[in-house]
């Protein structure tokens, strides 16, 4: 009865009319289906929460018009757990904003059963402004994942700093039990992270927090020598040192299961720390199962520092140009490599890098190729030695050079058959 | 009586396989070729001067070709539907032709004038000849929906008939004794009218690097063939610095104006091929352009909002930023990006690009730096590139925007490296962008990144004599990637926060990728109906016998949401096939659905 009532609602476009539809019925059981419509009308609160959960909000709202009952279960606090707050304004956003009087009915009616929260902000610093007007009248409730999401330009960033801080603490001072947190592109300080600590030490799972440029590596090591639980983290490579690898493979911490680092050059030229081999041990010693995920937005010159030694990175990403020298030292030092992204390279083709790679990356299984050059042949020998584990495998069709062994033709069947299924380069389309 | 006819030219500015043309003539007693120009229309309109140029070009040829055959082209000043009835009694007509227009647009003015002329007892002919290819039949094929990626579009190709044959061009002995009455006031009342006319300032106007017509495009097409036959290389050839220069081989214009045929190109192409390489068959990748641009009809055709993002079912919706400072810079070529603002330049003068660098602008101006939305981008295409039709430039932009049709996007195109690797020498830049010529090659790239000593030695100082680059190129894309990865929340198979590997292409014919983000503006709860709508999008696809779809549900209650997935998956009716689902939850964790099968209703 209930799947197939729910599957009414939604194979009708115009769901609540439906509703108010049968809900007219029920006033009037003088009309021939009288006994259906009194049913109508009782349906327990479980049934409705149910199908309330399959509708939008609007229709939601909608419905809870019809009757004292409905209007009831329209504010049952199951419904109210999770919310997406869309911040923009019309003059830099294509996108609907959420309604004022909604924002206003939600902090008066059910910010205490909100627990999913996040903000979608578009690229103006009035929305970021409303977001924080918004985080701090979160006096009284419990939240337990936080987003705070720029969709266009990090808006955040253009707050001042303090406004930014005392609205986030507001949060955090208030939800004991926050597990999850995304808050990227944001001015969040040492001193706020302090007191995320000193709130949620115990629940904190996931931390989100690249291209923050107000926390310092003794900001980031304070949260992970207090919160043991943390299992996902994210973060730019300044943050990144020894003693905080040391402390996230501490006995009293859980297993690690995923670490990203962005590593992004600010001005041309610039020189970057490195990582002791044997703190990268420690972590896969504590967590031999973590990805370590590594985003690389360098210039060319400044690779100096990194894959010199083996570093436990699974996934690699090069959003620049990188040099067959480094392609090469990667193919030497990456043992545990799972996915790689090559968005560009020089003028030479990539071979002997990613033969290389085939023979020492033993669990290669994913890699995307944009701007550079393979030769035909070479990238045949690639796949054969990879084999079906290439899960995924994605060439712009112009990295491949045809030589005199395959054509651009005949190069789809050949890793066709490697792979055990049809293969074809990524297109772009000519026009 | 013999009938008199209109032949209504739109597109298809030729003589050469006209169909709709030879129908007008076909025992016709008098034959009038019009074209309609709305002189209002061309001052406040967003074309730009070469498009105009270009059209007039192809009507002057148009009409001395006619005058051949004794007739005359008409250029009638009005909108069709307010003229035809006046037309259509001064001149006694009986049958109306003319070619079939695939656009929604096109089909609705269409219909209306259709109507019109039966209503004025006119019989009216339309024959499809500005596609390869019946679109109707490839969708009708593909079950009744646009097919959404080239690979499928390709499959379908393969098993459909190939094109019909072009019919041959109008000449005097097809002509017979048809007739087209002349008055003496013709040219006055019914010539093609100059750029001044129309109110363009021609002062100063540099000739046409692409002279429009039907002669120069049969002109071309054998030069074309001729340089093919000539590298007896049939692959797409590969860029250097000099295919960034418009080619006097160089068809596309031509194509979009029909001044040539695609399918006297199609076959003239798989002639050569056939003499060259001696076998019989050549491969599909020979007609790469002509399908691109058949991919896109196809998908238009029953879509009128392909040209935007709103309401457009095939189109991801992006949260955009609104700039029309940062997009002025963009189209004025002021980026700062002397790579960006030469491929910009020479559009703004020649009216075309080459594909790789409408890339790397599209790009530029979308995921990879500005974020601006491809409406913009594709609205000041529309304004100068002479060969931007409707279907194929919202199409071209909604794919290297990544809107649509399910694309990787890992990967954004430099705006420094992409063209250093182009033309290391930087010839091109300092052909469109004089102000640099003094940089050395090493800098001409980056300028901003030269000494104080180099830009004083250029005579070009940045920020003074040329703009500072209008972004940071790497802490942009880092931002884009990153956000493009909330909006198609991708792949990997590891947990959680950022996927490395935005690879959603792998739509091989036994494994597919799709995925799926769900509440992405809607947000406020998982709708099951949004479901349904996407599973009857993958429907197409579903002669792949495994696909992996990964539906992204952020911020959600888990078990909730996982289960409302499931169920709607189940009322859409999708598991036909056997298939593997996972659902990605981002912030609270991912849950692999094979651990909530047993959970499940039991079709699952």
């Amino acid at each position: 009865m209930k799947r197939r009532l729910s599957r009414d609602i939604e194979g009708s476009s115009s769901s609540c009319e439906e509703l108010m539809e049968v809900c007219k019925r029920a006033r009037h059981p003088s009309e021939d289906s009288g006994d259906l419509a009194s049913n109508w009308a009782w349906i327990p609160q479980e049934v409705l929460l149910r199908i309330f959960q399959y509708l939008p909000l609007l229709d939601r709202a909608f419905a809870s018009q019809v009757c004292h009952g409905w209007n009831q279960a329209f504010h049952m606090p199951e419904l109210w757990r999770c919310f997406e707050f869309e911040l923009t304004q019309p003059a830099s956003s294509y996108l609907k904003a959420t309604h004022p009087d909604l924002i206003k009915q939600i902090i008066k009616r059910h910010s205490n059963h909100l627990q999913y929260v996040s903000f979608k902000v578009d690229s103006s610093t009035e929305s970021a402004e409303a977001a924080c007007d918004i985080l701090s009248q979160l006096v009284n409730c419990s939240l337990k994942t936080l987003g705070l999401i720029s969709t266009a330009r990090p808006s955040f960033m253009e707050l001042p700093k303090s406004h930014f801080i005392s609205a986030l603490t507001v949060v955090f001072v208030n939800s004991k039990s926050l597990s999850s947190l995304k808050i990227d592109d944001t001015p969040v300080d040492d001193p706020s992270l302090k007191v995320l600590v000193a709130n949620n030490s115990d629940t904190l799972k996931l931390l989100k927090m690249s291209s923050c440029p107000h926390v310092s590596p003794a900001g980031i090591l304070c949260v992970a020598d207090q919160c043991h639980g943390l299992r996902e983290l994210a973060l730019n490579y300044h943050l990144l040192s020894d003693e905080l690898l040391l402390a996230l493979s501490s006995e009293k911490h859980v297993h690690l299961e995923h670490l990203r680092i962005d590593v992004v050059s600010e001005n041309p030229g610039q020189q970057f720390h490195t990582i002791k081999k044997s703190s990268w041990d420690a972590m896969v010693r504590h967590s031999p199962k973590f990805n370590l995920v590594m985003y690389f937005f360098l210039y060319e010159e400044e690779f100096g520092p990194f894959f010199r030694d083996e570093i436990p990175v699974t996934h690699l990403y090069f959003g620049r140009s990188v040099s067959k020298d480094v392609l090469g030292r990667v193919g030497m030092n990456c043992p545990r490599l799972v996915e790689l992204v090559v968005c560009a390279n020089g003028l030479r083709p990539l071979d002997e890098e990613l033969i290389r790679i085939a023979e020492r990356c033993k669990q290669l299984s994913a890699i995307g190729l944009g701007e550079c050059e393979v030769s035909c042949s070479a990238f045949v020998e690639f796949v054969k030695m990879c084999g079906r584990r290439l899960s995924q495998l994605s060439i712009m069709e112009e990295v491949l050079i045809p030589d005199h062994k395959y054509s651009l033709d005949e190069i789809h069947w050949e890793v066709s058959k490697h792979l055990g299924r049809v293969w074809f380069p990524d297109m772009m389309p000519t026009w | 009586m013999a009938p008199n006819s209109i032949h209504w030219f739109r597109k298809g500015l030729r003589l050469h396989d006209n169909p709709a043309l030879q129908e007008a003539v076909r025992g016709a007693g008098t034959i009038r070729c019009v074209y309609f120009l709305d002189p209002w229309f061309a001052g406040s309109s967003n074309l730009g001067v070469n498009r105009w140029r270009f059209l007039l070009q192809c009507l002057d040829d148009l009409d001395s070709n006619l005058r051949k055959l004794n007739s005359r082209l008409f250029v009638i000043r009005g909108q069709p539907a307010n003229v035809f009835p006046r037309l259509f009694k001064e001149w006694e007509i009986s049958r109306l032709t003319f070619e079939y227009d695939s656009e929604p647009f096109g089909k609705e003015r269409d219909a209306a004038i259709k109507k019109l002329a039966m209503e004025a007892g006119v019989e009216v002919i339309i024959k499809i000849s500005h596609t390869l290819y019946n679109l109707d039949k490839i969708i009708e094929l593909n079950g009744g929906q646009p097919p959404l990626t080239y690979k499928r579009f390709q499959t379908l190709i393969s098993r459909m008939d190939p094109p019909e044959m072009p019919v041959e061009t109008l000449s005097s002995a097809f002509m017979g004794c048809c007739i087209t009455p002349v008055s003496e006031d013709h040219s006055e009342k019914y010539g093609v009218p100059s750029l001044e006319e129309l109110g363009f300032d021609t002062e100063g106007l540099p000739s046409a690097v692409w002279p429009g017509g039907e002669t120069e495009a049969l002109t071309r097409i054998e030069r074309h063939l001729e340089r093919k036959a000539w590298v007896a290389n049939f692959e797409r050839p590969r860029m250097n610095a000099n295919s960034l220069l418009a080619s006097p081989t160089g068809l596309s214009p031509y194509l979009r104006f029909g001044c040539l045929s695609c399918r006297l190109f199609y076959f003239k192409l798989t002639d050569l091929y056939r003499k060259v390489k001696k076998t019989s068959t050549p491969p599909l990748s020979l007609y790469g352009q002509l399908l691109w641009r058949e991919f896109f009809y196809t998908a238009a055709t029953t879509n009128p909002r392909f040209d935007k993002m709103e309401g457009n079912p095939i189109c991801v919706r992006i949260p955009w930023d609104k700039n029309p400072e940062a997009l002025a810079k963009w189209a004025e070529a002021k980026t700062g990006f002397p790579w960006i603002d030469a491929i910009m330049t020479q559009l703004r003068q020649e009216g075309w690009i080459h594909h790789l660098a409408r890339h790397a602008v599209a790009c530029f101006l979308t995921r990879g730096d500005l974020w601006i939305s491809w409406e913009e981008g594709m609205k000041v295409f529309e304004e100068l590139l002479l060969d931007a039709d409707w279907s194929v430039n919202a199409g071209s932009w909604m794919w290297l925007s990544c809107s649509s049709f399910f694309q990787q996007f890992f990967h954004c195109y430099c705006p420094v490296g992409f063209g250093r690797r182009t033309d290391p020498n930087g010839d091109f830049i300092r052909r469109y962008l004089p102000v640099l010529r003094g940089f050395p090659a090493k800098y001409i790239y980056d300028p901003w990144n030269a000494p104080d000593s180099v830009q004083a030695a250029a005579k070009c100082i940045i920020g003074v004599h040329y703009p500072k680059p209008m972004v940071n190129h790497a802490e942009a894309s880092r931002l884009n990637i990153e956000r493009m990865k909330q909006i198609y929340q991708q792949l990997s198979r590891y947990r959680g926060l950022g996927q490395v590997l935005a690879i959603s292409s792998g739509l091989e014919l036994h494994h597919c990728y799709i995925c799926y983000s769900l509440p992405l503006n809607s947000s406020w709860d998982i709708v099951p109906r949004k479901f349904s709508q996407f599973f009857g999008l993958l429907s197409q696809i579903l002669h792949y016998a495994f696909i992996s779809v990964y539906i992204n549900l952020p911020h959600q209650d888990g078990n909730i949401s996982v289960y409302i997935a499931l169920n709607s998956c189940i009322s859409a009716n999708v598991f036909v096939l056997r298939k593997k689902f996972w659902l990605i939850n981002t912030v609270t964790g991912y849950f692999l659905l094979a651990s909530y099968i047993k959970n499940c209703p039991s079709n699952c």
